[in-house]
């Protein structure tokens, strides 16, 4: 009917061109506000109940070995110069459920600083051997030692490597009876069996570090990290990886070891503990901490009441906010719509 | 020339020093140096792109650099690649910059290749070129066209360069050109070969042709063209623009043309006036630009307040295990910390926010343009953006300018009434007429008509006055139209666009009539006072017939003009009729009865058709005799003066009398239609003028029989009342000037064979030149006819008064020795022509004065009021007489009945100043008293009831420095303010002094090429695309077809464009500040080293890509309020107006709400995960993952629509972000160094507690923006908001509330206006200042 040339120029009538489309119009006004407060209220404080029990279920046992003051066990084991072993002693009064994780923690330690992070060279860490021999520039200054032989694990990452170790002892009947702790698992998955790869040489894993030096602050070398179980050396070492994933805050805990073997499989039953530590790492220059932590893990990680305080507040906040704003809605809105 | 020539030879090659350009044909009579220097010329090839292949890359990166946002962020990313500062690894930091740049390089090439390829089509155009190795004429590409060149075009073809005419086919050497390419006019216009030419033969013979051309160098102005031509025999003949065909213009009418190309290419005048889009930052774009620099200050603020804190830091660690050893000092390490954070924190200066900004206005621009409430089906034209950046400004107007002619009115000129030789006719039946017109039109009836009887016409029927459409076909169609349900929009728009028959038919004036009836009676005894009087009568209708430029073509073929008849109808009649004249005295030549003697209707016609025809038999006059209808109307052949006078009578007027009564007694078509039946061909002629009254006039002298039936450059055939065709011979045309403000032609009278002057121009000047020492008679006619212009103006009609002189021949001869000087000088040519118009000019005699109705555009009242209702302060600015500007602002509704008018009018300026403190000594006053009166005293820029109207002579002293400031505070006080009588310049001068001096925000529309100033000068300017061709639109930022379209522009597309823009910046501000700042908050937690938590992909993505689709879709989608309720309700526009969307304030409120946001967003999972063994990057997943759910979130929520779009958006970034880091974390083993974000994420998103934290942190994050927007909507909504509300109402509910709405701001906005003040506040006020509707109807 109409003639299309004369009206060539005509918009399309369409609901898109036209700006017609079917639209939602959100206008939060008292309507919508004050009922979505209440089910978010509602809904919140539910959560925050639950994460609240479930936090309060957990157990924490934390104990700070730095031996910073006076009178602590470790007090003079504050020179990391020469090898030294420290006791700690606690008791539990009663039944500390397992599976059991032991952590050992790190204050005013800055694994999240900026260059330390970048120094490190993840072709070594994925077994490629040509890194070996000439390691990434990021790794500077522990790229090379003083007499030009590379370093392997290169980096300042690697270098820091947290070096105590903790024996635990349960003291039953006056004779420390040793806890075995399990260092299987502590590393993620991913890590232990993608990321970090060592050399695939023939031969031993000593081999493929020849003509390469450990790290300066290590005692030994890497492909020597786990004396006790040949499996657990070079990069795929549980403790290295730990080390290796940095922490985002400078106050952290790293997993030591899990306890779930044997008698303690169900936890650290009440009775008094020793714990063995052999002190190597030197905190106290930069006025760091050192602590360890037992604790068990609920669904959502460890104890931490802060999340579930947060959702009962901020539910509760919803709840009288939406009264509030129900007062003041009835007070100043509800004559006007008479109009 | 000889001077010139010595010149050419010094510097031959510097064109810059040479101030003429010389050109001749490339034959063998050009001399070398002349070769030489017209092959300096440019070529007719033209190149408009702006890039080659090669120069793309180099180019397009040097003009992005220009860009300061640009050149930042290439210098951050060149920052990166220092070692010592670098943040991330080098490459990842020239994405976004990359990223932008190339995006924007992509569009500058996609607009380049289109140039390219129009380029390409222009070039490759053909036409014949004549070579001189073949001696033919061959056909070449436009681009190997040269300057020089013979160019042979035929009909209808387009002109490939700026050609002087040489030849043409036509006889008279005469050829039609159509300039719509060029400025949109499509009436035809008259070239004409150079005089003088040697070779005037039918033939032209390119090798004989030895001419040579000296012209002015290239230039820009269409309407200018200066140069001489110098025949072999030194014979110099002047040139101008009558002969230059214009490049890109097209050829009518003419079969065969002859050009020699004298400007090619870039120097073709078409050329030169094409300047490209227009860049005009708007309002909005300056205020985002202060906040940038904030934004910087900001980046500045935090980088530094981080280096102080790595010094600090560095410091109090010594010997840290994990400080990597250097020499570096901790106060040198926080220096070149405070670059790696600019570094990271880059992403805060929103460097995507331009292109995002760029292409949010392609969408809006989009969407205006495809507004079917904006497109004019008339026309088959929408809106037309031309300027790309500023659509926001349309949302922020605060003063409007307009013109008058052809933006509130149609420009359609509808002769109304005259006044001749002082006596007035009103032509009572014509205003009837009129008005039936209206009423009919308002029906339903004949709306769809235009667009079917205009397919079978031309498109010239649009655009200049034209009666030639048969009300046959006008009415069938308007019957089938009935049962044709048209589009409503159709139907709307159609009404009183369209020139139909009716709106031009002029129904005599019967007293007027009854005169001419005189005339013809010879009853000589009543005398010589009558005799006068017809004589002036019959002059003055020749003078309404000649006095003009109008091309006359036939509808039959609309592009071809008609031509002058081969037989110059030596009527025997006409012979005795001239002989009679000797006889009689000049005043009484009228009175020869002789000349009626052959009037009979039929018989008329014939001869008409006979001027039409040359074909025709030349036995005509006895033939219609014959057929004629009633035996009354024989004619009578016998040459006698005394024959049967009585059927001289009815014969001459019984058909123009007969149609008034026609059309009482039946609808107006229906008269029309039967009139048709019987009329012939005569009524089909097309009249085309470049300006609509001239039409008008032309029509209206057609009416009294007073027939113009052809032109050509020498002659116009006239027919007379009675008599066939009479050859006019046409000896001067001395063309309308806006100085001048007239335009003579000096003609050779048919009749008694004198030399006169026929003027037509604006009362005042006329009345002027009128002669002073004239007779009694004349005074007297001078008064009342000064009286009855009065009268006219009063009623809102364009007046013009009709002059005439005689000349002697002795006088004629010497006035055309000046001028025949003046036209072949080069110099100041202009000059000289105006002084020897001058000269011609004067001692007029008065003939008479016409009233010409300009009709209102549809809707413009209406639209006029939403616009003050909105807070628009409507100004307009017109050439017109006071009295007629003050009658359209009546009409329009500008000023109401209970307005106070002021009028400002003096002649000195000390005048002026105590005018200007008067005034506004006496508004304060009234202002005072009416505070004390009522006590809620108004606000005061809400003042209303005052209006001032001001000419243009007061305007000059009022723009002056001194009263500048009394001007503005006595306009800031009235609520409208019309300034007559102003000339373009004065235009530009007001605009520009409000928007600086008041800091407001301007718009100007117009029509014509005396609004091009001011529409320029403005920050906004609109062209009407009108009768007057394209120079407004050519100049404007917008151009629209219609002043109503101004209404849904302004306040619905001005509304969206502004706050849409607006909340999309300060959206993108926020989501800037909100996600930079978790980098920054993290810095108090790594030793303030520049350490993220996020890995630099992510980083650099989610501003890049993860949210940046959104805020596109928010800025150009987003409806605060709906088309419809904006409209209704106007004052929603002072939301845009008063910059609400967009304050400092809300820039401040959203940057500490963005604070507030990131705060949350980074400490609740702090403290969620405070102790604990989480890594550095799975800290990082749950604060993305909660800032992406808070930044899409906060848009839902600042969104006032979300369609199905929005929410696939939404979606679609959600889950790219999603999909992006899951994809990244399962294969990117090592490929991010130092971040391998291998594993993270699946294991951090397998937990629960990534869900807890994230959802904590988003409520707690919007909690407050959602109470403040709930309490705020509840409490004191906005009118924004209520509106919105409004919207979402059912129907019924909707118009109820939308009605009280109104109604209650009808109360607020008249409570301004009555005014009780004192009558004689109106200094110097002789208009009445009631406005009575009848005087308005008139108008509408």
């Amino acid at each position: 009917m109409k003639n299309e040339g004369e009206m060539a120029n005509r918009p399309d009538n369409t609901a898109f061109t036209q700006q017609r489309l079917p639209a939602w119009q959100p206008v939060l006004s008292a309507g919508i506000v004050i009922p979505g407060f209440v089910l978010i209220g509602l809904a919140f404080i539910g959560i925050g109940v639950a994460l609240f029990v479930t936090s309060q279920k957990i157990q924490v046992l934390e104990t700070d070995y730095t031996g910073a003051e006076q009178g602590s066990p470790c007090y003079d084991c504050r020179d990391t110069s020469v090898p030294c072993v420290c006791r700690v002693n606690f008791s539990l009064s009663k039944l500390f459920e397992g599976p059991v994780f032991f952590y050992y923690g790190l204050s005013n330690y800055f694994q999240n600083y900026r260059q330390y992070g970048s120094s490190r060279d993840d072709d070594q860490l994925s077994g490629y051997t040509s890194a070996f021999t000439s390691p990434s520039e990021t790794c500077a200054p522990y790229q090379y030692n003083s007499q030009k032989k590379p370093i392997v694990p290169c980096g300042s990452v690697a270098n820091s490597m947290f070096n105590d170790s903790f024996k635990l002892y349960h003291v039953v009947n006056g004779q420390p009876r040793p806890v075995p702790l399990d260092g299987k698992g502590i590393a993620w998955w991913t890590d232990y069996n993608i990321k970090y790869r060592n050399p695939t040489v023939n031969g031993t894993l000593a081999s493929a570090f020849a003509d390469t030096v450990k790290p300066i602050n290590w005692p030994r070398p890497a492909y020597d990290l786990d004396t006790t179980d040949p499996s657990n050396n070079g990069f795929q070492n549980q403790d290295f990886i730990v080390w290796m994933r940095r922490a985002a805050l400078p106050n952290f805990r790293k997993l030591y070891r899990r306890i779930t073997e044997g008698d303690y499989a169900n936890g650290l039953p009440a009775g008094n503990y020793t714990l063995e530590i052999t002190y190597n790492y030197p905190v106290l220059a930069f006025d760091g901490r050192k602590k360890v932590v037992f604790s068990n893990v609920s669904w959502m990680g460890g104890k931490n009441q802060f999340l579930g305080i947060a959702y009962l507040v901020i539910g509760s906040l919803c709840i009288v906010m939406s009264v509030v704003m129900l007062i003041v809605y009835a007070k100043y809105k509800f004559p006007e719509d008479e109009l | 020339m000889e001077s010139l020539l010595s010149l050419g030879k010094r510097k031959p090659r510097k064109n810059g020093l040479q101030r003429k350009r010389r050109v001749g044909a490339w034959n063998m009579t050009l001399d070398e140096e002349d070769e030489e220097l017209m092959r300096s010329y440019s070529g007719n090839k033209i190149r408009t792109t702006k890039y080659t292949f090669l120069s793309f890359v180099p180019k397009n990166l040097f003009e992005q650099l220009h860009r300061f946002a640009n050149v930042y962020f290439v210098f951050l990313s060149a920052l990166n690649f220092v070692p010592i500062v670098n943040a991330f690894q080098p490459e990842i930091s020239l994405i976004p910059i990359v990223l932008v740049m190339s995006v924007t390089a992509v569009k500058d090439m996609w607009e380049d290749y289109r140039r390219r390829k129009s380029d390409w089509q222009v070039n490759g155009q053909l036409c014949e070129v004549y070579d001189r190795t073949q001696q033919r004429y061959v056909k070449r590409r436009w681009a190997e066209v040269c300057v020089g060149d013979l160019v042979l075009l035929g009909c209808n073809d387009i002109i490939p360069a700026d050609m002087v005419l040489l030849h043409s086919s036509d006889p008279k050497g005469v050829c039609h050109i159509e300039t719509a390419n060029l400025d949109g006019e499509t009436n035809l216009k008259q070239r004409q070969v150079v005089r003088d030419l040697p070779q005037q033969g039918p033939d032209f013979n390119p090798e004989n042709f030895s001419s040579r051309i000296e012209c002015e160098n290239p230039n820009n102005d269409l309407r200018r063209f200066r140069g001489y031509m110098e025949h072999p025999g030194k014979v110099r003949v002047g040139l101008h623009n009558d002969n230059l065909l214009l490049r890109s213009c097209t050829v009518r009418n003419t079969e065969r043309v002859i050009g020699i190309v004298v400007y090619a290419g870039h120097e073709t005048k078409a050329m030169q006036n094409n300047s490209g889009p227009r860049y005009k930052r708007s309002k909005l774009e300056r205020r985002l630009n202060v906040d940038v620099l904030w934004s910087v200050a900001l980046l500045f603020l935090m980088c530094f307040s981080t280096a102080v804190g790595h010094g600090i830091w560095l410091r109090g660690l010594k010997g840290a295990v994990f400080l990597i050893p250097d020499d570096i000092s901790p106060a040198l390490a926080g220096f070149y910390m405070f670059w790696t954070m600019i570094i990271v924190l880059q992403v805060l200066i929103p460097i995507s926010l331009y292109v995002s900004i760029e292409i949010v206005k392609l969408g809006q621009i989009y969407f205006i343009q495809n507004d079917l409430d904006l497109y004019n089906p008339r026309l088959d034209a929408g809106i037309q953006c031309r300027a790309l950046n500023i659509t926001e400004d349309l949302g922020q107007i605060q003063y409007l300018f307009s013109d008058k002619t052809g933006t509130l009115t149609e420009n359609r000129m509808l002769f109304r009434r005259c006044t001749v030789a002082g006596v007035e006719y009103p032509h009572h039946e014509n205003a009837q007429s009129l008005e039936q017109y209206e009423e009919q039109f308002g029906g339903a009836a004949d709306h769809t008509l235009t667009l079917r009887s205009r397919s079978s016409r031309k498109s010239v029927s649009c655009r200049s006055l034209s009666c030639n459409h048969s009300s046959v076909s006008l009415n069938t169609l308007a019957a089938e139209s009935d049962s044709n349900s048209f589009d409503d929009t159709l139907h709307r728009q159609a009404q009183g666009a369209f020139s139909s028959t009716m709106e031009c038919a002029v129904v005599p004036d019967p007293q007027l009539g009854q005169k001419l009836k005189v005339l013809s009676a010879p009853l000589l005894g009543r005398l010589k006072h009558d005799a006068t009087e017809l004589s002036h009568i019959v002059d003055f209708f020749l003078a309404l017939a000649v006095c003009n430029t109008v091309v006359v073509s036939s509808p039959s073929q609309p592009r071809h003009v008609v031509q002058m008849p081969v037989a110059r109808t030596p009527l025997r009649s006409l012979e005795e009729m001239k002989a009679l004249l000797q006889k009689v005295s000049l005043p009484r030549f009228a009175l020869s009865p002789s000349q009626n003697s052959d009037g009979s209707p039929g018989f008329t016609k014939r001869l008409f058709n006979r001027g039409r025809s040359a074909t025709y038999t030349p036995n005509a006059p006895t033939t219609p005799a014959a057929r004629a209808p009633t035996p009354s109307l024989t004619p009578t052949h016998t040459p006698s003066p005394c024959s049967t006078p009585v059927l001289l009578r009815s014969g001459a007027w019984g058909q123009e009398e007969e149609q008034p009564r026609q059309s009482d007694a039946d609808d107006g078509p229906a008269a029309e239609e039967e009139e048709k039946d019987d009329s012939d061909e005569e009524d089909k002629l097309l009249y085309e003028a470049e300006s609509p009254d001239e039409a008008a006039l032309v029509q209206a002298a057609r009416a009294y029989g007073c027939t113009l039936l052809g032109r050509s450059p020498e002659q116009l055939l006239v027919a007379l009342p009675g008599t066939g065709p009479l050859s006019v011979p046409l000896l001067h045309v001395l063309p309308f000037h806006s100085a001048r403000k007239r335009m003579s032609v000096v003609v050779r009278h048919p009749l008694t064979g004198q030399v006169v002057v026929y003027t037509k121009g604006a009362d005042s000047v006329i009345m002027e030149l009128v002669g002073r020492k004239t007779s009694d008679d004349q005074r007297e006619i001078m008064e009342k006819t000064q009286r009855h212009l009065d009268d006219y103006a009063k009623e809102g009609l364009r007046t013009l008064c009709i002059a005439k002189r005689v000349l002697e021949e002795g006088e004629y001869e010497d006035w055309l020795k000046r001028h025949v000087f003046a036209e072949a000088s080069i110099e100041n040519r202009e000059e000289l022509l105006r002084e020897t118009a001058q000269m011609l000019e004067t001692k007029l005699t008065l003939l008479g004065a016409t009233g010409i109705v300009d009709r209102l555009q549809e809707d413009v009242p209406e639209t006029i009021e939403a616009l003050q209702r909105a807070g628009i302060k409507v100004w307009v600015l017109t050439g017109d007489k006071q009295e007629t500007a003050v009658n359209i602002a009546c009409a329009c509704k500008l000023l109401r009945p209970t307005d106070q008018l002021l009028t400002l009018n003096c002649d000195i300026k000390e005048d002026c100043e105590t005018l200007l403190s008067e005034l506004l000594e006496q508004i304060g006053v009234s202002e005072r008293r009416h505070a004390s009166g009522c006590e809620d005293g108004l606000a005061v820029g809400d003042r209303g009831g005052f209006m001032l109207v001001i000419d243009g002579r007061t305007l000059d002293f009022a723009l002056e420095a001194e009263l500048q400031g009394a001007f503005l505070e006595l306009t800031g006080s009235c609520r409208s303010v019309i300034c007559c009588r102003s000339t373009p310049l004065q235009k530009s001068k007001v605009v520009r002094l409000v928007g600086e001096k008041l800091g407001v925000m301007t718009l100007a529309i117009g029509d014509g090429a005396n609004d091009v100033s001011m529409i320029q000068v403005a920050d906004v300017g609109i062209g009407i695309s009108g009768q007057e061709g394209m120079q407004a639109v050519m100049s404007s930022d917008f151009a629209i077809s219609r002043f109503k379209h101004l209404r849904k522009l302004l306040l619905v597309h001005g509304h969206w464009c502004y706050t849409r823009l607006a909340n999309m910046i300060l959206y993108f501000f926020y989501k800037n500040v909100m996600y930079v700042n978790l980098l920054f908050w993290y810095q108090f937690f790594c030793g303030f080293s520049g350490s993220t938590m996020t890995n630099s992909w992510v980083l650099i993505f989610f501003n890049l890509l993860f949210t940046s689709v959104p805020p596109l879709m928010y800025g150009v989608f987003d409806k605060n309020v709906s088309a419809q309720t904006l409209l209704s309700l106007p004052q929603l526009y002072k939301h845009g107006q008063n910059s609400k969307a967009y304050l400092p304030s809300t820039f401040w409120l959203t940057i500490l709400d963005a604070f507030y946001q990131s705060l949350v967003c980074f400490f609740i999972p702090y403290f969620a995960y405070a102790g604990s063994d989480i890594g550095l990057f799975s800290f990082g997943s749950p604060i993305n993952g909660s800032a992406l759910l808070i930044i899409l979130l906060h848009q839902i929520i600042e969104s006032r629509t979300l369609t199905w779009l929005h929410f696939a958006v939404f979606l679609c970034s959600a889950l790219l972000y999603y999909i992006f880091v899951l994809v990244f974390s399962i294969i990117c083993v090592t490929c991010n160094h130092p971040t391998n974000p291998y594993g993270i994420e699946t294991k951090v998103m397998s937990e629960p507690l990534y869900y807890c934290v994230c959802a904590v942190t988003t409520v707690l994050a919007l909690l407050p923006r959602m109470l403040c927007r709930g309490l705020y909507n509840t409490l004191c909504p906005s009118d924004v908001v209520k509106a919105g509300l409004i919207d979402k109402l059912r129907p019924e509910d909707y118009s109820a509330s939308v009605c009280q709405w109104q109604e209650n701001s009808e109360a607020i906005y008249h409570n301004q206006n009555p005014r009780h003040l004192d009558k004689n506040l109106s200094v110097n006020a002789d208009i009445p200042t009631d406005c009575t509707p009848e005087t308005g109807s008139v108008l509408s």
